[in-house]
């Protein structure tokens, strides 16, 4: 997470980065919905979603290595998994001398294949839209324009903030800081005081800033996002195959 | 925290995500009287502070850390509408630009990360809270100490109702429960600190502790003192307070309710695995897998299920419709 979110961007002019992000994002959601619409033993089905999604990145030209490092976010939940067929209910079976229950395994199974499937996904959007059209894109399909303009603001001074952070963090341990056990929570917690008085003093300022620019409420678009019936179709060829393979899999 | 794709059925996503945009969609409107037209730069900062200090890992106990949720803070620093607005952008973010957390499970989290916590603890907060700064600070350690325990028990609760995996709700409950008291008990202390710090330097900033700003008074040459009326009128702020709380305490109550409830399933439960409950069940008539996609995990009946599932969605749902029409009342011209 700490990364800024320029790393995530791979720039490129393939036909994926230059689809309009609206159409873009309604694949990737519909696309999601599809694979959790999916039946757990359908296992098949899952293999045709990840080869879509394998020859979204070849379109994309998008490396296996680059999805597979930004794949680490998915970890937690990789553990999580793990634990279902050993606290599980139900039947039980062997495996491995492991005594694991069945139902457990199938959720297991599932979870993983899914939210794996979904990860990649959001993954290949990130990396072939800019992070400040994916919202332009979203604005366009009707998410609230103040909700779009609090995003955009946070990702332009998320970087500014965690900096600000990480300078608060490199001055504590260099005065030999170490967080050891609740007694140094105080230390932390001042911190994140401090951040916060930065932050929104800073959020105060720009807003000053904005005003003296003329600002009345809302931000002028100047770039055209208009997708022709061509680039709706082609982007929402993805959860469309898709829905295909979930319709012969029932 | 973040609940990836394939956690939860597509009933569940669908009927949380329903509630999450109603959820944000009265938090947009509130939000314009918390900040008025400084709405978007002011949420987008506290939004890019939240973030980062989620990535503050704070040790718990034995070499294990949790890490801030930050949703009782940002209520008590904020106001509850900014904060729900805050958290739902961090979580749309970490969604959409990092794959932190699923795209269909964002109503899931958005209603478990930022709607549940932000109420709870502004809830309790407001309950304990008087005009004195040692009781604001204490007020933010327990506002933030209830929140995420009842955040966890609200993942258990939806789990069990449309989760993909056969758990045990009572033990489930009880090992999310107590590692979430735990982590609780640090995100209290670290929002505490965290409020008495802003207060010590900027108490103009806590939006929980507007009522402890002293009234500016005036002294004229004679040495007669005239006090300055604050800017903010007063009943604005009358019925929004009981309403959050009462939403907060109605949620604490649903947690607690829905853990002894799980008593009886359970025994249940143990006898069906006991019997072969799971051969049983594929021979019933009205179609088994059917069934079990759809809430009947664990032997649970899909009636049951359905009326906690349609219970909670009802009163979430009618309280957001309420807070909706009173702020529909009092401020008519927001139309946007």
């Amino acid at each position: 997470m700490g990364a800024g979110h320029h790393q995530l961007y791979r720039p490129g002019d393939s036909a994926v980065h230059l689809l309009p992000p609206q159409c873009k994002l309604l694949a990737v959601l519909t696309f999601a919905i599809v694979v959790v619409a999916t039946p757990k033993e359908a296992f098949w089905a899952f293999g045709l979603y990840a080869l879509l999604l394998a020859a979204v990145a070849g379109a994309a030209a998008i490396k296996p290595a680059f999805v597979l490092r930004r794949m680490v976010i998915e970890v937690p939940f990789v553990l999580f998994a793990v634990a279902i067929p050993i606290i599980g209910m139900g039947e039980r079976t062997e495996v491995l001398g492991l005594s694991l229950s069945v139902a457990g395994l199938w959720a297991a199974w599932n979870i993983l294949a899914k939210a794996t499937l979904g990860v990649i996904a959001s993954i290949l959007l990130a990396a072939t839209t800019e992070p400040r059209l994916i919202l332009l894109g979203a604005e366009r399909l009707r998410l609230p324009s103040t909700l779009v303009q609090i995003a955009m603001f946070m990702l332009r001074y998320l970087d500014v903030i965690v900096e600000e952070m990480r300078r608060m963090r490199v001055a504590r341990e260099s005065r030999g800081f170490v967080a050891r056990d609740i007694r140094q929570v105080p230390v932390i917690a001042r911190s994140a005081g401090a951040l916060f008085i930065r932050s929104y003093e800073r959020g105060e300022r720009v807003h000053l800033a904005m005003l003296s620019r003329g600002y009345t409420g809302s931000m002028p678009v100047t770039r055209d996002l208009r997708a022709s019936g061509a680039q709706w179709a082609l982007a929402l060829s993805l959860p469309v195959l898709a829905l295909t393979v979930l319709g012969a899999s029932w | 925290m973040h609940v990836p794709d394939g956690f939860f059925d597509v009933a569940v996503s669908v009927s949380t995500g329903a509630v999450a945009a109603a959820g944000v969609a009265v938090c947009l409107r509130g939000a314009k009287r918390e900040l008025d037209d400084r709405t978007a730069p002011m949420a987008g900062l506290v939004a890019a502070f939240i973030f980062a200090v989620q990535m503050l890992n704070f040790p718990v106990t034995g070499g294990t850390s949790g890490h801030l949720l930050g949703g009782a803070l940002a209520a008590i620093l904020v106001g509850p509408y900014t904060a729900v607005l805050c958290m739902a952008t961090v979580l749309l973010v970490q969604g959409f630009f990092f794959a932190d957390g699923g795209l269909t499970a964002l109503g899931v989290n958005i209603t478990l990360m930022g709607i549940v916590t932000v109420l709870v603890g502004w809830g309790v907060f407001r309950l304990i809270a008087a005009r004195s700064r040692r009781s604001i600070v204490i007020a933010a350690f327990l506002g933030a100490l209830v929140s995420v325990p009842v955040s966890a028990l609200s993942f258990t609760l939806l789990f069990w109702i449309g989760g993909t995996a056969p758990i045990e709700i009572g033990t489930v409950a009880m090992a999310m429960g107590g590692v979430h008291v735990l982590i609780g008990l640090g995100e209290g202390l670290i929002t505490a600190v965290t409020v008495s710090t802003v207060l010590a330097t900027r108490p103009d900033l806590v939006y929980g502790a507007r009522g402890l700003t002293r009234r500016l008074v005036l002294r004229d040459a004679d040495g007669v003192a005239i006090e300055v009326a604050p800017e903010e009128s007063a009943p604005v702020r009358s019925s929004r307070p009981f309403l959050v709380g009462g939403v907060g305490v109605t949620l604490i109550l649903a947690g607690i309710v829905s853990f002894f409830a799980s008593s009886s399933p359970d025994g249940l439960e143990s006898v069906g695995a006991e019997k072969g409950f799971l051969d049983q069940a594929t021979a019933h008539p009205l179609g088994s897998w059917a069934l079990s996609d759809y809430g009947a995990v664990g032997g649970i009946p899909v009636g049951i299920a359905g009326v906690i599932g349609v219970g909670i969605t009802l009163l979430v749902a009618g309280s957001i419709g309420y807070a909706a029409r009173r702020s529909a009342a009092v401020k008519t011209e927001v139309g946007a």
